[in-house]
């Protein structure tokens, strides 16, 4: 029942993060403190793994929508990797997948 | 009088036991027989109406509690879900609600707006009374024939 978000850069440009666990009203502070601050450095891209991301609802749809209009403030680039079927899912039923830029392979499919 | 079991449970209205009430849920309906697909939607409509209480517990008073009611039926699985606090706006929230669509303006994103939205697209049944404190019941029914996550797909076999 709780996250854990590891941080690393692939290259000077990238910001790689990858997330394990469950995004939820209890965590996804955490993972706004993290996130937004690294959408503000100019030039960089950021990468979230969402591999091992097993449940999220609307609280973590918010952070990323706050990250979102981060990058088009700071002209940064969002992208969200590797995403599991049932989280992919809550990105499509609210339209967000038509804005976002979101892996395309997605995992565990049906 | 069509008999069901009930189970309740009461959490102090902080978010950290969210996760905890997910858990309830995914035992129950598993006991019940629902798909995997479906206990994953059961988890997220609990866990969002949980939210939206904790919110308001913690904007009026920063303490409380929240009671969750499970009806479990023979073909459904009824879940309340009562925050005993306030009462909010309603008319308000449903106008707030509703997938994004793709001439919105980007700032005008909702960064908190989609709660009750989901509640609505995975649960079969949602009704809200806000008569005393603010009470969601959703309804989720169990298919003996499953049609697939969207109810899109068509069996091929005969």
């Amino acid at each position: 029942m709780n996250l854990t978000i590891d941080v690393s850069h692939k290259d000077n440009n990238v910001t790689y993060l990858t997330l394990a666990g469950e995004v939820d009203a209890f965590t996804a502070p955490k993972l706004k403190d993290t996130i937004l601050p690294l959408t503000k450095e100019e030039g960089q891209t950021v990468e979230v793994d969402f591999e091992q991301v097993n449940y999220m609802d609307s609280t973590g749809l918010g952070v990323f929508i706050s990250a979102l209009k981060s990058t088009k403030e700071h002209g940064t680039e969002l992208r969200l990797l590797h995403m599991q079927e049932r989280v992919y899912r809550l990105f499509k039923i609210t339209g967000l997948t038509e804005i976002m830029n979101i892996d395309s392979t997605v995992q565990g499919g049906m | 009088m069509e008999s069901f079991d009930f189970v309740e449970v009461k959490v102090p209205a902080k978010a950290e036991y969210i996760g905890v009430v997910r858990l309830s849920i995914s035992g129950i309906a598993n006991r019940m027989g629902f798909t995997f697909e479906d206990i994953e939607d059961l988890k997220v409509a609990i866990s969002e109406a949980i939210t939206n209480a904790v919110k308001h517990a913690y904007k009026e008073t920063g303490e409380g509690e929240i009671t969750i009611g499970f009806g479990v039926y023979e073909d459904r699985l009824e879940v309340m879900v009562a925050d005993h606090g306030g009462s909010f706006n309603l008319g308000e929230i449903k106008e707030d609600i509703g997938p994004y669509k793709q001439d919105d303006d980007i700032e005008e994103l909702r960064e908190g707006g989609f709660g009750l939205f989901l509640i609505d697209a995975l649960m079969d049944k949602v009704e809200i009374n806000s008569k005393y404190g603010v009470i969601v019941l959703m309804t989720k029914y169990l298919h003996e024939t499953e049609v697939g996550q969207d109810g899109d797909q068509i069996s091929t076999s005969q």
